[in-house]
């Protein structure tokens, strides 16, 4: 057989069975990655529309008004969404605008102070805690950061800062600032990670430009590295917002089930998210349930808008990038 | 105007000592930002570990809960249950995920392998809780819970995970590889599985452990779809079982001091496995990186 084929070495055809049966494995391979690949967009799909089935009958019922009327009343089945809006926004707005700051000088500090050597190891210590399980967190939460801030940081919030509506009312141990702190360390380490990478991509020669210009590290970072960086920053701060929002368990566990609709941050409150896992077991009735899948149905819009505006923007800043360089 | 003599001096001016301070002050913020989140990770380990580690014991982890109305009792049942649906889940995620990968890096044109990466980004965001409130309304209504529905809630969350992971192993492949492979007249099914998918395993493991390590640790899907069960060991998928996230998540919200021992020694097991696996794994990613890129 060797000698066969050496003699026409080149020229030589695959025999016909393996050129049929690579053909074959060719097709297939790419007809099996391909339906995989479709199967993950069917997913999506589904998981939409059967959020929208599930809540039809509340949809129907309550209409657009759901989302503007307060109360959970499961005695008379009158639902209405807006303090668990309120609740939602309140948190994670609060937790967004402590975490942006943070994310923003620990992302400037992993990439531009830090020793060298010690640069990895902070960058997957501070990634570490985004890998802490929410429920142990919460855990955390509600067992020792609830009564230091009950006992501790509301009362002093209150004596120094009660002026401001946010710092009003009689501290409690668990409520809406428990599940502020708890959100903002769930959200700093996702954060803090993307905008690390964002500035170790700015050009070396526009920083070094800058300083040789004679700015001071501050005015370099100022002046080029966060303007260079904005569209990218802005969507980590979105990415860290829709995780906020869809936070269950922890909030869950810290909030403390409260209702109504208060600028204070002492209260015990509800979030959309949360009370979907408090209610996990004692819906009863058909309509209670499509009433619950009804926030979820909000939720679900309000996390894919958020994360399709931040993918949006990701993408239209690497292709600027990659145009313009 | 004065000639100024501060032009010529060589001690700083004012504005010069202002824009140094300010530099300085935000050198020390920023400093201040990281040690701070590092501080906190210490905070929650220590404090998890300082109150679990001490209810450790072989009881713990081989007996059951104890009879409703009692307190105390082992984890025997959500441990086995965690592994039974973690596990499952794994084997479903897994190789659908690599599929996923390595169509959007070999075959997928390059329009539809950014859509497929969109897909995966938007199923990645979705908040866990709507996941398990999708597989309760597709799997749960109707014919009740069982551990392979919560498996399949996590694997959805763990299908991004994998494939994105997959996927940028294989975007390190170097394409010098593949085109050896194919000009030796391999077909292309034959290099995607005998040369690429080989190159990359380490990568795949990785990016596997990962996925594992942040699925073990999510609650809210399991909440709808496999929480109400007996308190037995069961090693049988089709029975609701409990896990350990979810025994910390009843137990963090009891009255009862033993409870919150409970939860906190469970706390302990959960977030040691959690941390060591994702430490491990991303030692490896980073030593597997830097040989694949020489």
């Amino acid at each position: 057989m060797s000698a066969r084929v050496s003699a026409v070495p080149s020229t030589q055809p695959l025999p016909e069975r393996r050129r049929i049966g690579d053909r074959f494995g060719d097709l297939f391979l790419h007809g099996l990655t391909g339906a995989a690949a479709a199967a993950a967009a069917v997913l999506l799909g589904a998981i939409a529309w059967k959020i929208f089935q599930l809540a039809w009958p509340a949809i129907t019922k309550y209409g657009f008004a759901f989302v503007t009327r307060q109360g959970w009343d499961t005695v008379h089945n009158k639902f209405g969404a807006l303090d668990l809006i309120w609740g939602t926004a309140l948190t994670s707005f609060a937790a967004l605008l402590i975490a942006t700051p943070l994310s923003i000088a620990i992302g400037l500090y992993l990439s531009e102070l830090a020793p060298r050597g010690a640069r990895t190891v902070i960058a997957s210590l501070v990634e570490l805690l985004a890998a802490i399980p929410s429920v142990v967190l919460g855990l955390w939460g509600i067992l020792v950061l609830g009564p230091f801030v009950g006992q501790d940081l509301e009362p002093w919030l209150h004596r120094h800062l009660g002026f401001i509506p946010l710092f009003s009312g009689s501290p409690e141990n668990a409520g809406m600032l428990v599940a502020v702190l708890v959100l903002t360390i769930m959200i700093v380490p996702i954060t803090s990670s993307i905008c690390r990478e964002l500035f170790l991509g700015v050009p070396t020669e526009l920083e070094q430009g800058a300083l040789a210009l004679g700015a001071t590290r501050w005015e370099m970072v100022r002046g080029v590295i966060l303007p260079y960086t904005r569209s990218g920053v802005s969507a980590a701060i979105l990415l860290g917002f829709g995780r906020a929002v869809g936070e269950a368990i922890a909030v869950t566990q810290v909030i403390g089930a409260g209702h109504g609709i208060h600028w204070s941050l002492f209260v015990t409150g509800d979030t959309l998210a949360s009370k979907l896992a408090e209610q996990y077991q004692g819906a009863v009735s058909n309509i209670q349930i499509a009433s619950l899948v009804y926030l979820a149905a909000i939720l679900l819009v309000i996390s894919l808008l958020v994360n399709l505006t931040a993918l949006f923007i990701v993408r239209r800043f690497s292709h600027e990038r990659i145009g313009g360089s | 105007m004065a000639v100024d003599a501060g032009r010529y001096s060589l001690t700083l001016s004012r504005r010069t000592r202002r824009r140094k301070g300010v530099n300085v002050l935000m050198q020390a913020l920023a400093t201040l930002a990281a040690l701070a989140a590092v501080a906190v990770l210490a905070l929650v380990i220590i404090s998890v570990a300082r109150r679990g580690a001490s209810a450790l014991s072989w009881d713990f982890f081989t007996k059951n809960a104890a009879t409703f109305g009692q307190s105390g009792g082992g984890v025997a049942n959500a441990l086995v249950g965690s592994l039974v649906i973690v596990g499952l889940a794994t084997a479903m995620a897994v190789p659908v995920g690599i599929l996923i990968a390595l169509y959007v890096s070999e075959f997928a044109p390059p329009r539809v392998g950014d859509l497929v990466r969109l897909v995966l980004d938007v199923l990645n965001g979705l908040p866990s809780i709507i996941i398990g409130i999708f597989v309760y309304g597709l799997l749960v209504i109707g014919s009740g819970q069982a551990a392979w529905k919560g498996s399949f809630a996590l694997a959805i969350i763990m299908l991004p995970l994998v494939a994105r992971a997959t996927q940028e192993v294989l975007a390190l492949v170097p394409s010098t590889l593949r085109e050896g492979a194919l000009a030796l007249g391999a077909s292309r099914w034959r290099t995607v599985l005998g040369v690429v998918l080989p190159t990359s395993f380490g990568g795949i493991i990785t990016g596997t452990v990962l996925a594992v390590a942040r699925a073990a640790g999510e609650t809210a899907p399991l909440l709808f779809t496999t929480s109400i069960a007996a308190n037995a060991v069961t090693w049988d998928p089709r029975q609701p079982v409990l896990s350990i996230p979810y025994d910390i998540f009843v137990l963090s919200e009891s009255p009862d001091p033993a409870d919150h021992a409970r939860a906190w020694a469970l706390g302990f097991v959960l977030i040691c496995f959690v941390l060591v696996t994702s430490l491990s794994a991303r030692l490896l990613l980073v030593r597997y990186r830097k040989r694949l890129e020489g």
